[in-house]
């Protein structure tokens, strides 16, 4: 029993003893730079805990979002060595290169401070997808009957365990490069809605992902597919937003 | 950027091209394996109408195609925006029409000379 628990406290000490070099972007009124702080380096540790000991021990003003740290709410996605990543799933060992970890806003997002974006442009792109359930009965209305195996019910299914990360977004080089576009998780939502039987505004919103900023101008890259942490692939909601229209075009109904 | 009718323009265009593409690298392999001369090739072209509307269609497709293409790329890639990428489309559109255009005439209408 005492030798365990000097082990226990030999380790402890071991563990102290290690650090890690991390370099986190630090930003305010428009200036940002990269800042260089020494964290220990724990044996099991995400790279929100790394963010999180930042903050608690070396550096109070660091600026950062998080809430659940359980991977359900979609708040804490940062760019991690180079990639985005939701940081409170992220173990640092699986993503830490020579030692080293950078850790860096989202990209494609504006920054209101260190490593805290403004996410409205992201949401805002939801709307203008109309990427949002219109309902066609109301709740005095019997239940529509959608049977599991439905092919529709199952297409949206597959879509639909996105919790509003901005992972894709952050991954996506056609967002980089063309500030109007909807970006994945927008039209990978409106997706599943086109696959509700229940909603009601479907014209609007197959016109709106046909719109200047939609499914259009994707060049199905994958990096959505590859960076989500629920692993959807939004690059194939956006090839059935390319079908749906084209039908619409064609007259044959979506 | 791209519209509903620019999008489907492209993915038509791309559809026709397929045999189009085949055809003319077939085209080109039988013309080398079997050493056909220039004038062995303007004979079978001139006054056929078959190769005017196999190339022609080639042609149109190809323009509609590049256009719509090098409009993205315009627009990603060189930041260019509003009128000028119209412009710069319908640009690139009429020059490949024009200088494809002229060659088929050349080898199906007037003989190899303009």
């Amino acid at each position: 029993m005492i030798g365990a628990l000097i082990g226990a406290k030999v380790m402890t000490v071991t563990d102290s003893e290690r650090e890690m070099d991390v370099s986190i972007w630090r930003e305010s009124d428009g200036a940002g730079r990269f800042e260089s702080y020494q964290v220990p380096a724990r044996e099991n540790q995400t790279v929100l805990d790394v963010v999180a000991y930042v903050q608690q021990e070396i550096d109070p003003t660091l600026s950062y979002r998080y809430a659940c740290r359980v991977g359900m709410c979609g708040s804490c996605a940062m760019m991690v060595n180079g990639a985005p990543r939701w940081t409170c799933r992220t173990h640092v060992s699986k993503v830490v290169k020579d030692g080293r970890l950078e850790i860096a806003p989202l990209r494609n997002l504006p920054v209101i401070k260190d490593l805290a974006t403004d996410m409205d442009p992201f949401f805002e792109k939801w709307v203008a997808a109309e990427a949002v359930f219109k309902p066609s009965v109301t709740r005095h209305d019997p239940m529509a009957p959608i049977t599991p195996d439905d092919p529709a019910r199952l297409a949206a299914s597959a879509a639909i365990e996105c919790i509003n990360c901005a992972v894709c977004y952050a991954a996506c080089d056609v967002v980089a490069a063309n500030p109007d576009y909807f970006g994945p998780a927008a039209l990978n939502r409106a997706w599943t809605l086109v696959n509700d039987s229940r909603d009601g505004g479907q014209d609007d919103r197959l016109a709106a992902v046909a719109s200047n900023g939609g499914c259009y101008n994707c060049h199905a890259q994958q990096g959505c597919a590859q960076y989500c942490p629920n692993e959807l692939n939004p690059t194939l909601s956006i090839a059935g937003l390319k079908r749906a229209t084209a039908k619409s075009l064609l007259g044959r109904g979506r | 950027m791209l519209n509903l009718r620019l999008y489907m323009a492209q993915r038509l265009s791309a559809l026709v091209m397929v045999p189009l593409t085949i055809g003319h690298i077939l085209v080109m392999i039988y013309a080398v394996q079997d050493g056909l001369t220039v004038s062995e090739i303007l004979a079978r072209t001139s006054g056929s109408v078959s190769w005017f509307l196999f190339y022609g269609t080639f042609v149109l497709a190809v323009s509609v195609h590049a256009a719509i293409g090098l409009r993205v790329i315009g627009f990603e890639w060189a930041g260019i925006r509003g009128r000028m990428l119209d412009i710069m489309s319908w640009l690139v559109f009429a020059g490949l029409l024009w200088l494809g255009g002229r060659a088929v005439y050349a080898v199906t209408v007037a003989g190899g000379g303009l």
